[in-house]
């Protein structure tokens, strides 16, 4: 007796748990439609006083308080100005961002451009009215107006700051003038066997950019618009790769063990990870087939309850100031044209090319692969981000 | 005779009402069983019949079995199955056969005084953070300059490197306490008296091992066997670290559980159900009564 009211208990309490979860999030299936244009209103402002709180969603380092170094705080000089108290998350990879924001709660968000659009077209994000940034004007303008950043014409964001994914090579084992992809790619590499590709579907977009230089007949303008011809081509480059590889990497601290190790002979770094290298054994550049590279962006949630608040951030993180110390602590190009006169190290814009516009010509910012192809073209279909992550998937397999 | 009346038993709510009492005792871990266990299975279970949506990847509320057949048609996908599962069964096996003399000398071998010192000496490694020893694995099985490729060069042979075998290593030494300690509670119960008969009766040591102590100890050998194998089959940070380009279920789990839930799910149901067989293989061999 006791033991069949303890079941019934138990399938009571069970049937409870499982409604809740087939309940919980399923107002938002309105907003998955594929293709339906981002919709929300644009905040008319004027931007009045804060509501008093804001949930921040960052990469490491964009939004520090001086929890990790004492010294490097902007959240707190923040709070005081704008009477808005911060709560920063950190997340670790776009999939991850993505995955937080669909579950609500959060205000703004740095969002790469491999995951803006996902944001933009999963109705997480609202329009921007740029007229309530007043620090936008000074944005580079090659930032300004970017197929993650921009859809239809209506802006989600400010940038932040950018790079571009690197190729570095330990020079005792490949040798001094390296210049090109193919010690990632190409079976008689010197680096065969220590190849260090990064560990995300993403990496798809670099077999595409090494393809664009070395198969020219496939076409390929833009890395992140693959149709299925394009996207086996790329995915029968990295099956060439994967003999060839040492370890994949999505975790930075690997890599830079790994190099120094010199087991790692030629792989797609970050110029953040590059710096902390010997510059006598490990060479870096950008190769000359053009490279994959970052363009964040801070974002609003399309249902905030604190707008005012998130626009006084969006400003602030785009002022000179703050948009300096934020990109010298991550190591990237600042996105505000004045941050450069600003760094405490006078070098740092150098270092980061962030205002040579010929640079970033053939770096190809991370973007959302959509089925709806990015480049344009509407006689084909292109391959989504779901079909680069199954891909890769396998491919790791 | 009102005044002469009994005094009531001594006990208050709960003993007046059995029920409560019960509920009380077995409310807290029931609803954790039940909601947090079950419930969070059962939900990733109903995940796995939905699909994505290809464009944001948010989950869409359409049943499909799409992803199951995916997972066990897939032949990259039955690869990684069966590694993990060779994986899994090496380590257990290596867990065995060093637990089995450690656990002997420790509790017969040792004097009363030194087991327990032997004993926290084995659950010692468990108080460090698991990522800190999978990152000192990291250092030792690193190609060339790593400590075993070190010890290993002036005899002209290189060292494991990053792979399969830094997996079932770096998997074996995390996982060899959980085989010791019911390996060594398995051969503390064993009765002195079995042997001494077993002698008396003329077998050697031999003998006796392979006929009295490994049936006596098998119970404990299964416990010990399912923790190495489970924890083994669901591992996937020590791939990620030391597998160099190796990959196995729970990496298929984690590659796709952003990006493709439902599939995720689907895929993780896989060792769910090799650790089912496992028990339910388990139990028929009646170890499990022993535990």
């Amino acid at each position: 007796m006791h033991h069949s009211r303890l079941l019934k208990m138990a399938v009571a309490t069970s049937a409870t748990a499982l409604l809740l979860a087939a309940c919980g999030g399923s107002s938002d299936d309105a907003g998955t439609d594929a293709g339906a244009a981002p919709g929300g209103d644009v905040y008319a402002g004027p931007v009045g006083d804060g509501e008093g709180a804001l949930s921040v969603l960052a990469w490491p380092g964009y939004a520090e308080d001086g929890s990790t170094d004492p010294a490097v705080d902007w959240v707190t000089p923040f709070e005081e100005a704008t009477g808005c108290a911060v709560d920063v998350k950190v997340f670790g990879t776009s999939d991850e961002a993505v995955k937080l924001m669909q579950g609500g709660g959060y205000d703004v968000i740095s969002a790469s451009g491999d995951a803006s659009l996902r944001l933009i077209y999963g109705e997480n994000v609202q329009p921007v009215n740029l007229d309530l940034v007043p620090n936008y004007a000074d944005i580079f303008p090659d930032l300004k107006d970017r197929s993650h950043n921009t859809v239809a014409g209506a802006s989600y964001g400010v940038p932040h700051g950018r790079g571009a994914n690197l190729l570095v090579w330990n020079k005792e084992k490949v040798g001094e003038a390296v210049d090109s992809w193919s010690i990632m790619f190409e079976s008689d590499s010197p680096a065969a066997g220590g190849v260090g590709p990064y560990d995300s579907p993403i990496y798809i977009a670099d077999a595409a950019v090494y393809l664009m230089a070395t198969q020219p007949d496939l076409g390929i303008t833009d890395p992140y618009s693959l149709d299925q011809t394009q996207f086996d081509a790329a995915i029968a480059l990295l099956e060439q790769q994967k003999p060839l590889v040492g370890e994949y990497w999505n975790d930075y601290l690997k890599q830079i063990d790994a190099v120094n190790a010199g087991t790692m002979t030629g792989a797609t770094s970050w110029q953040v990870i590059v710096n902390g290298f010997d510059p006598a054994v490990v060479g870096s550049t950008k190769a000359k087939e053009g490279a994959t590279g970052w363009s964040d962006t801070w974002m609003i949630a399309k249902d905030t309850a604190n707008v005012n608040c998130a626009y006084k951030w969006l400003d602030w993180m785009a002022s000179p100031e703050i948009n300096a110390q934020a990109a010298e602590w991550f190591g990237e190009a600042p996105a505000n044209t004045k941050a450069c006169d600003l760094t405490a190290d006078p070098a740092h814009c150098e270092t980061y090319h962030a205002a040579d516009t010929a640079y970033w010509e053939d770096v190809y910012y991370w973007n959302t692969p959509t089925e709806d192809c990015l480049d344009g073209r509407t006689d084909t279909k292109c391959v989504p981000y779901s079909e680069w992550s199954k891909a890769w998937s396998e491919l790791r397999s | 005779m009102a005044t002469a009346a009994v005094a009531p038993p001594k006990g208050g709510f709960g003993y007046r009402h059995p029920r409560a009492r019960l509920a009380a005792l077995l409310g807290g871990p029931m609803i954790w069983l039940v909601v947090v266990y079950l419930g969070s299975l059962a939900a990733l279970l109903l995940t796995a019949f939905w699909t994505v949506d290809g464009f944001t990847g948010a989950v869409v509320r359409t049943f499909t079995l799409e992803n199951f057949v995916d997972a066990f048609t897939t032949p990259a996908y039955l690869q990684v199955m069966a590694r993990t599962i060779g994986i899994a069964v090496c380590v257990t096996i290596l867990c065995l056969i060093l637990a089995v003399p450690l656990g002997f000398f420790m509790s017969r071998v040792a004097s009363k005084r030194m087991q327990p010192i032997l004993v926290a000496m084995i659950l010692t490694p468990l108080w460090a953070s698991y990522l800190v020893k999978v990152y000192a694995w990291r250092a030792m099985l690193s190609p060339e300059s790593g400590v075993i490729a070190w010890f290993l060069s002036p005899l002209g042979i290189g060292g494991p490197g990053f792979g399969i075998l830094g997996i079932v290593i770096t998997l074996t030494y995390l996982w060899l306490p959980y085989m010791i300690l019911p390996v060594y509670a398995g051969f503390s119960r064993l009765p002195n008296s079995m042997l001494d008969a077993s002698a008396d009766l003329g077998a050697k040591n031999w003998r006796t091992f392979r006929s009295v102590i490994i049936p006596m100890i098998f119970p404990a050998i299964v416990a010990g066997s399912i923790f190495t194998f489970s924890l083994s089959l669901g591992d996937y940070i020590t791939a990620q670290i030391v597998g160099g380009t190796t990959t196995m279920l729970g990496n298929i789990v984690q590659q796709n559980y952003v990006t493709n839930l439902p599939f995720a799910a689907a895929f993780a149901t896989i060792p769910v159900i090799i650790v089912l067989i496992y028990l339910a293989a388990v139990r028929r061999s009646g170890a499990l009564e022993n535990l």
